[in-house]
């Protein structure tokens, strides 16, 4: 069992909290002076217990959590892209059709038959599609849709 | 008398039929949230607070119905432990221990109907606790000063963990995570901290987009890579046949169990895992020999379910009164007060008083809502539990993307969540606890008003920060909360396991 993960998040922290510490000094002069606690102090104090425990981290790490492994990871991957992708097409394509898109093809990497995967994903766009526009009076982005508005 | 007279005016504003309408709703979908797997009370909570906003409900509509909910979560959260033998969440564990057993021997629907019995004891009878208590604490807090509301924010820190929690400096870690991010923005001063010139990021991080993709989405992934995508067999559900006397039989247990757990759930630091786990341990030591616990005996499922409700509600205590959440569930819900400008604390019962006492009278008309909810619609609520989670998780990710957009209408906000998703998920992965960066979060804006108050009056003088008796008393509380759990800790997690293993092994 390795401990690596623990001690390279601590290195990542450290740096963080550098650099967050060092943040504090480009802040500009507050208007009328900082007082006794400027803007600075607050974020100063955070830095260095961040700082101190990401030492601790290095010095004393838990054993490591196994990463996920070449299939898996891609999959991963696939569905972070599937998300960023979601929020990426949504004003675009429609409420509809990004959430037919998504949740179907996340509902197949997920295991699900492909044909009732996009089922699911068209039936829940358009149940949240008309319970939001309807029930609850919030609009959605129709998008490519928009064509059914007018008729 | 005061309290019984607010308690009556609380009872007008949940009565109202707009409020029971969302009381019941919320209750409706907590045991369903509750009952699904895989998303558990905070997640259930964080993914509804996006309507709750965009909807433009009232405060007191909006915590009543998120309360609801929570209620619900916790009732729901007993099916999977009775019927699939998986704990939702971590205090449903010692449920298991029985009434998975009972259902095997196809008192399934026994073991449902009890446990709803004693979920209700163990809610009511924290409910009156909280009734009885907050009032008290409240009016105690009116004496904190800045240097206390400081040490008193530490001491939420330190023991979020709880006494079971793993390693207390990664609640360190993260916990300067959450204050981090709750610097960016533009501060009281005026001055600008960590904007990075974004106008985006001028107001700060909200906290609802950080938790719905610390949560939700960061499940989302954790299920993909689990491949838990098919979901699992449950056993059937007969016919109910639940007697008087059997009701009659558990009682005891539910009441013990449910005081146990109101006192847990109220102290800092312990939780509603221990609530269960004592209410569970007391009461084998209390029947010893006579019952059959492990086996299937009914006050084996009576007792952790009530210590559970019972901590649930007793959590609420703090977060009321204090404005200091004890678990991840209560910190959500203190993210929606803040959302809604309300500050909680003492003051909440003064200043906004027709909602505690509306939020506290609709917890007891919740309860009564839920146990005639749960015991005839349990079928129901059955069926849900065999939805695959590859379909329900993709609905539920779209459900915190409609939320999310919602409240804002741009497209930025959801790039935030999904990255909040992803560090969620690599942060679990290193066994690095969310709720601490939710606090940070939440109670950084408050914690840096003390500091500077604090400072301000002793002129930057920073013992005055433990000045008082009070404050040096909640700083020592603080440290032996976070030191604790390197001793407690361990033995306890291991009486847990053992139990939960030698149960298991005398059933074979």
């Amino acid at each position: 069992m390795t401990h690596l993960n623990d001690r390279i998040f601590g290195v990542l922290m450290l740096v963080l909290a550098v650099a967050y510490g060092w943040g504090t000094t480009q802040f500009p002069e507050p208007f009328g002076g900082a007082g006794t606690v400027g803007p600075d102090t607050f974020p100063k104090v955070i830095a260095v217990v961040l700082a101190l425990s990401s030492l601790y981290l290095m010095v004393k790490p838990d054993p490591d959590n196994a990463w996920p492994m070449s299939r898996i990871a891609l999959e991963l991957i696939i569905a972070v892209l599937v998300l960023v992708g979601y929020a990426l097409v949504l004003e675009p394509l429609g409420f509809i059709v990004a959430t037919l898109l998504a949740v179907g093809t996340l509902c197949w990497r997920m295991g699900a038959v492909p044909v009732r995967a996009y089922i699911t994903g068209g039936v829940a766009g358009i149940v949240v599609y008309l319970l939001f526009s309807y029930a609850l009076d919030l609009s959605l982005p129709l998008g490519v849709l928009d064509v059914l508005e007018g008729s | 008398m005061e309290t019984l007279g607010y308690l009556i005016d609380g009872f007008g504003v949940a009565l109202a039929p707009h409020n029971l309408m969302f009381a019941l709703l919320g209750a409706f979908l907590g045991t369903l949230i509750g009952a699904l797997p895989g998303l558990g009370p905070a997640n259930g909570v964080a993914i509804l607070i996006p309507l709750a906003f965009s909807l433009g409900l009232r405060p007191e509509t909006a915590l009543i119905m998120l309360t609801s909910v929570y209620a619900g979560a916790m009732y729901g959260g007993r099916i999977s432990s009775i019927l699939l033998n998986i704990p939702g969440d971590e205090p449903a564990m010692m449920t298991c221990l029985d009434g998975y057993p009972m259902a095997q021997k196809g008192k399934a629907a026994e073991a449902l109907a009890i446990s709803a019995i004693a979920s209700f004891i163990g809610s009511l009878i924290a409910t009156i606790g909280l009734i009885l208590l907050a009032p008290v604490l409240a009016d105690f807090a009116l004496t904190f000063g800045p240097a206390e509301y400081f040490a008193l924010f530490m001491l939420a820190f330190a023991t979020l963990g709880g006494i079971t929690g793993k390693n207390p400096m990664k609640t360190v870690v993260a916990a300067c995570l959450g204050l981090m991010i709750s610097t960016m923005g533009i501060d009281s001063t005026g001055v600008q901290r960590y904007t990075f010139n974004m106008l985006e990021l001028y107001e700060g991080v909200d906290f609802i987009i950080a938790i719905v993709g610390l949560f939700a989405i960061s499940e989302l992934l954790f299920f993909i890579e689990e491949r838990a995508g098919k979901g699992r067999k449950t056993i059937a559900v007969s016919k109910l046949k639940l007697s008087w006397a059997d009701i009659r039989h558990v009682l005891p247990s539910s009441l013990r169990g449910g005081v146990l757990g109101f006192i847990a759930g109220v102290l800092p630091g312990a939780g509603a895992s221990l609530g269960s786990f004592i209410s569970y341990t007391l009461e084998k030591k209390i029947v010893g020999k006579k019952g059959h616990f492990g086996d299937g005996d009914p006050r084996g499922v009576a007792a952790p379910e009530a210590g559970n409700n019972g901590a649930s509600s007793g959590a609420l205590v703090p977060m009321l009164t204090l404005g200091v959440p004890g678990s991840g569930t209560t910190a959500v819900l203190l993210a929606l007060l803040i959302s809604m400008n309300i500050t909680p604390g003492p003051l909440m019962f003064t200043q906004n008083a027709d909602i505690v006492w509306g939020v506290i009278a609709a917890l007891l008309i919740g309860n009564f809502l839920l146990l005639l909810l749960n015991i005839p619609l349990v079928g129901i609520f059955v069926r849900l539990l065999s939805v695959p989670p590859m379909y329900l998780l993709p609905v539920v990710t779209l459900v915190a993307f409609v939320g999310i957009y919602s409240i804002s209408n741009s497209t930025f906000d959801l790039y935030f969540m999904v990255a909040f998703g992803v560090a969620g998920y690599l942060l679990r992965k290193l066994e690095i606890p969310l709720v601490p960066i939710i606090l940070g979060l939440l109670l950084g804006p408050e914690m840096e008003k003390n500091l500077r108050h604090t400072l301000d009056i002793s002129n930057g003088d920073w013992s005055a920060l433990w000045d008082s008796g009070l404050a040096m008393g909640l700083w020592i509380v603080a440290l032996v909360g976070l030191v604790l759990p390197y001793i407690v800790g361990p033995i306890l997690r291991r009486r847990m396991r053992a139990a939960a293993e030698t149960e298991a092994s005398d059933r074979q």
